[in-house]
């Protein structure tokens, strides 16, 4: 009876925490897209220093990344395609796994542990030094101030960084096609653009725009749930790493499963 | 100016901080809200400015009772407010002047050069002009709190709020901090609310005082008359007579959480 109640419990606080990651996101709407009406404008040099930092300064890291998965994609498929003969497959293994799943995933991933931590942090921070007191005697609201530049910046950078990395993992991939499968890279680029459809890629891409979403949510409500003291900041920063890495993998499934059951009819 | 009636402010959990608060304050005049940790008085100043929302009773602000009013309502009185936080609370990622021209640029439409010139004098006010491009961490902990204040007098604001400005500098830096107080009232006018234990501070500044203890007010009055005053609690803390030893860290929270009155006693029975 006890175990049914905990994990009632342990239901209802997960909900009445997805309700407020919502709501948050619902407030950022509201001053994104209401609040210009009412006479107060969107913050855009906010939202672009945002997008500089989540966006631009992780291509590097991206890239790199990215095109390491585009070759072990290859490899794996490989493992698998030459008892087969059909190494000619590879191309088309990684164009798809990249698109549709890792590309929007592994840049979700980098995007929590660059981001998503800084926001939980930043917001953290600001909450223990009194800041976000201090914004809120200013009459500045601290949702349309910090949150929802993020959001804007988020909404904006994932879809692009995703494009980025499935790029970067096609160019992954064709290294070892070209090294291994007699490929030239003329070649397999077109092999790799004759496999997708533009479905693939804009399913990824959806999802990405999702991931962006609840990173940034996760990050911010994290940040404002910082209680007093500086190590509850490094505590809240591990918890948004965490949560959104769960809630990001859950969002995948169910766009993933929606794509999945919509496709088949 | 401001009035404050049977204010009741509660923690999660039914903890109550403040047990029903009445006191006014007149236009023009320094109020020094004096009282040991714990006593709820930095819970109070948090109530005035909106921070906390009271459980029950009314804080009037510019004809407003400002428990009872809608967010945009609230945050139009605030831009009549000033607060400086006890660390100053500036934004580390902006420099001083811009963390000065922060209300300017959101709550006006003042021409960009205009802002320049209002940063250029609020930080003249308070002592520390042509440090406009220095960021908070450059500064020290004096300088931060003069920086403070400059941005709570960005917008001239009527009412200014100070949460324990003394709090955390060396004697010298903060009679600085108290001299700047007095320049402010000298020159403006302004109400201005200060919230601190160090009595050296609050009988150079204060017109008033009242003495918080445990959730209520145990005294009120002037400078002159909290000195004479017979009320042991007063006493007590302007002579700075330690409180008996407690024994564990549940009394010392029950003790600051008990109201002082027979009524309270039955309350807090109650909410347990």
């Amino acid at each position: 009876m006890e175990a049914v109640q905990q994990i009632g419990e342990k239901v209802l606080g997960g909900l009445s925490y997805l309700g407020s990651l919502t709501m948050l996101a619902g407030r950022s709407a509201y001053f994104t897209f209401i609040g210009p009406f009412h006479g107060k404008p969107v913050r855009i040099q906010r939202a672009v220093s945002q997008a500089m930092e989540a966006g631009v300064r992780a291509l590097p890291i991206l890239s790199l990344i990215t095109f390491f998965i585009g070759m072990i994609l290859a490899l794996q498929a490989a493992y698998e395609l030459r008892r087969f003969g059909a190494m000619s497959y590879v191309a088309s293994a990684v164009a798809l796994s990249m698109t549709r799943e890792l590309g929007p995933l592994i840049t979700a991933v980098i995007v929590i542990g660059r981001s998503g931590s800084a926001f939980a942090a930043e917001i953290g921070t600001m909450k223990v030094t009194e800041e976000i007191d201090a914004l809120e005697t200013m009459a500045i609201n601290p949702v349309s101030f910090l949150v929802a530049p993020k959001f804007v910046a988020m909404i904006l950078m994932l879809p692009c960084l995703t494009i980025w990395a499935n790029f970067m993992g096609i160019l992954g991939g064709s290294l070892f096609g070209i090294w291994q499968a007699d490929f030239t890279f003329t070649r397999y680029i077109t092999a790799s653009l004759d496999a997708l459809y533009l479905r693939d890629v804009i399913t990824g891409l959806i999802k990405s725009v999702m991931f962006g979403v609840t990173i940034t949510a996760v990050g911010c409500q994290e940040g404002f749930n910082t209680g007093g003291g500086a190590e509850q900041v490094g505590r809240s920063t591990t918890k948004a790493v965490v949560v959104s890495i769960f809630l990001v993998i859950l969002v995948d499934l169910v766009f993933t499963m929606l794509f999945f059951f919509l496709g088949s009819d | 100016m401001i009035s404050v009636r049977d204010l009741r402010v509660s923690y999660g959990g039914g903890r109550e901080i403040l047990h029903g608060i009445t006191f006014d304050v007149q236009r023009g005049e320094t109020l020094v809200i004096l009282g040991g940790s714990g006593s709820g008085k930095s819970t109070l100043l948090r109530t005035l400015v909106g921070l906390e929302k009271p459980t029950s009773g009314e804080v009037w602000i510019r004809g407003k009772n400002f428990a009872a009013i809608s967010e945009e309502e609230r945050d139009e009185i605030r831009k009549h407010l000033g607060m400086s936080f006890q660390g100053g609370a500036l934004f580390g990622s902006m420099t001083v002047g811009e963390n000065v021209a922060l209300p300017l640029r959101e709550h006006t439409k003042l021409e960009e050069s205009t802002v320049e010139i209002m940063v250029r004098l609020k930080l003249d006010q308070v002592g520390l002009s042509g440090f406009e491009d220095f960021l908070p961490s450059q500064l020290s902990g004096g300088m931060k709190k003069r920086a403070a204040v400059a941005r709570a007098l960005a917008m001239d604001p009527e009412i200014l709020f100070f949460d324990e400005p003394s709090a955390g500098l060396d004697p010298i830096i903060a009679a600085g901090i108290d001299q700047l107080i007095l320049e402010l009232k000298k020159a403006y006018h302004m109400t201005i609310i200060v919230v601190t234990h160090e009595l050296a501070s609050a009988y150079l500044i204060a017109d008033r005082m009242v003495l918080i203890n445990k959730g209520d007010v145990v005294a009120m009055g002037t400078v002159q008359e909290m000195q004479n005053s017979k009320h042991p609690k007063v006493r007590q803390f302007l002579d700075r007579v330690p409180e008996p030893a407690v024994a564990q860290e549940l009394d010392y929270l029950q003790m600051l959480t008990e109201p002082s009155t027979k009524s309270g006693e039955g309350r807090q029975g109650k909410s347990r």
